[in-house]
């Protein structure tokens, strides 16, 4: 922890999280938030996704920017390689979700946080998409998350820290798991 | 129902607490020290829910020492052990003889509703009125089941702790034990003894060594001041009240997951979902074991902070090393009820009080009891033995002389105001 009189700061309004916690306990329907994408295809396996509005407060919120992201699979797979594949974007959104949550709970816990990295690997067996071997499943066999994290705290502070990102994040929860997917076609 | 007709059998008293636990017995001997008029309704006998709604092998968490009610103590020639079910039903049993409880056995109440500025309570016998209510119905009331329950397929048996009695009662094959706190534990740990396969779901658990240093760590506890911690001394009394209870048992051993994992039990993650005759389980177990290696850490780390502080005047024991919690490589994700033989789901997922039968404007959307450190949303209404409800030992046997004594003040206060204001009124 940092010495008294040093004010911490990564840059993460805890009052303002704190303030719209208890603002949310009171009104339980302005927590109930709507996520969306949406995805168009290019050509091949290219495709590219827009995010912009959402829902959450009990009215439709907009962005300034709308967001874009190309998908694609690498030249292994006799693709272009326009994009990152889909399973990397999943990388991606547990990735920043827990380095999110480090940077919240340490600003909380009153950590100066001086470098975050956070290193993504997960495995998979092609023969689950290939439809080679019907035992093996399509998604990853297993990620491993490892941070490098450099603050003004004990190696155990740090750790509790990370385990901390780990139970309030939305991707951990959605990769661990099951969730719910309904899929329709208009 | 005539109005005469229901008066003759409706009983005038003061108070009325409901439940003859050891709380309820505490607050039944405090107000007749104070002469208030009450009577004690018990659904079944004194302590009622340790005679039918424990398993056999159940002991107490807390040394026979800290077994203590206000007044009434152990008195045997084993300070340092646990009481099993028969010494804690002896224990309570005395305890209401001693304090000449006024206790109504074979009463359960069916209804509490406000009447005028009263308070009726409807019984399957005789009503009664009173102006203070005292819910002592106990925190475990009843056992709380995921409502995922109901996608087991129907050639697995589903059963609480509430109905387990002994490993015998089981059907051969194996058994998945769904939660990994104090009862989880336990009785994953019987049932693998008896010789069936158990598989151990584990969420957010409290790890706990049964000593440290030689000491009991609930003794280690109570030097702490941990036990006596009240609600305003923590910053947030939801959380902490959620705050599942820890890996212990009422013997002299440690049982944590590597106990457990060295007798065989398998440990996977939290169930997620039951689907297709699958178990399906979480992938948050690493974490799950890592937050509560790391909490122990923290606790153990104070307890010799304190040590530095307080030379402690018996001879400590190294702290030795504990390991951190074994996790199989590759913690398995499903569990295919039919293939493996599963024959049995154990749900030690938590305890509810119950107040299906209390109809007051004190409950939230979700039935949980309204209260500020046990006085009750409703006036003159009183709750005993909650989960950290005062105090982080609330719920304890020994919690109960500190509450007791706050609330029955508080009830004494609000007899007096009612008076005050009937003779003004």
């Amino acid at each position: 922890m940092l010495q008294n009189g040093t004010q911490v700061n990564n840059g993460v309004n805890v009052a303002a999280l704190l303030d719209a916690r208890q603002a949310l306990t009171n009104a339980p329907e302005a927590a109930r938030f709507k996520w969306r994408a949406t995805t168009r295809w290019v050509n091949g396996t290219h495709s590219r996704s827009t995010v912009s509005s959402f829902f959450g407060l009990g009215a439709e919120q907009s962005r300034k920017v709308e967001f874009k992201y190309d998908a694609d699979h690498p030249e292994v797979f006799a693709s272009e390689d326009h994009g990152a594949t889909p399973v990397e974007f999943v990388l991606v959104g547990l990735a920043s979700c827990l380095t999110a949550g480090v940077a919240a709970v340490a600003q909380h816990r009153k950590i100066q946080l001086r470098k975050v990295t956070a290193t993504v690997e997960a495995g998979m067996n092609l023969q689950g998409i290939l439809g080679i071997d019907a035992d093996v499943r399509n998604g990853f066999d297993g990620i491993k998350v490892t941070f490098d994290i450099d603050a003004d705290a004990s190696k155990e502070e740090i750790a509790a820290l990370v385990a901390q990102s780990q139970k309030r994040s939305a991707v951990f929860d959605i990769v661990t798991n099951p969730t719910d997917v309904a899929v329709e076609v208009r | 129902m005539s109005a005469a007709r229901r008066g003759a059998r409706t009983g005038a008293v003061d108070v009325v607490v409901i439940g003859a636990g050891h709380s309820g017995l505490a607050m039944s001997a405090f107000l007749s020290q104070h002469g208030v008029d009450h009577v004690v309704l018990e659904r079944g006998q004194v302590a009622n829910s340790w005679r039918r709604e424990r398993w056999d092998s159940l002991r107490l968490l807390t040394p026979n020492w800290l077994s203590r009610l206000p007044g009434h103590r152990y008195d045997g020639d084993d300070p340092h052990g646990f009481m099993s079910l028969s010494e804690v039903i002896a224990f309570i049993d005395d305890y209401a003889r001693v304090v000449a409880a006024p206790v109504r056995t074979g009463v359960t109440v069916t209804s509490v509703t406000e009447e005028d500025d009263h308070y009726r309570v409807s019984t399957d016998s005789r009503d009664w009125r009173c102006r203070c209510l005292v819910l002592a119905n106990g925190a475990f009331g009843k056992a709380h089941v995921p409502a995922i329950a109901a996608a087991l397929p129907p050639s697995v048996r589903s059963l609480t702790p509430m109905e387990y009695r002994r490993p015998q009662d089981l059907e051969d094959g194996g058994v998945l034990v769904v939660g990994a706190s104090a009862t989880g534990v336990q009785l994953a740990d019987e049932l693998q003894r008896s010789g069936k396969q158990v598989t151990l779901a584990v969420g957010e658990h409290i790890r706990l060594p049964r000593s440290y240093r030689g000491r009991d760590i609930q003794g280690w506890l109570e030097s702490l001041g941990i036990l006596d911690q009240r609600i305003d001394e923590v910053d947030d009394v939801v959380r902490v009240r959620r705050v599942p209870s820890p890996q212990l048992v009422g013997s002299p051993a440690t049982l944590d997951l590597n106990a457990l994992t060295g007798r065989g039990v398998e440990i996977v993650g939290r169930v997620a979902g039951i689907r297709d005759g699958r178990a399906l389980f979480s992938g948050s177990l690493r974490n799950h074991c890592a937050m509560a290696d790391l909490k122990q850490q923290r606790l153990l780390a104070s307890i010799d902070r304190w040590i530095e502080h307080h030379p402690y005047r018996v001879d400590l024991r190294d702290a030795g090393t504990i390991a951190p919690t074994w996790l199989p490589d590759q913690p398995r994700l499903a569990m295919d009820f039919g293939r493996e033989r599963v024959r049995t789901v154990l749900w030690a997922t938590g305890f509810r009080p119950d107040y299906s039968w209390l109809h007051l404007p004190a409950l939230d959307a979700k039935g949980q009891l309204q209260h500020e450190g046990g006085i009750v949303s409703a006036p003159g209404v009183y709750a005993l033995g909650l989960n950290f409800m005062r105090r982080r030992k609330s719920s304890f046997i020994h919690g109960a002389e500190d509450d007791v004594r706050d609330l029955g003040y508080e009830l004494l206060a609000h007899l007096e105001a009612f008076d005050r204001c009937a003779a003004t009124g």
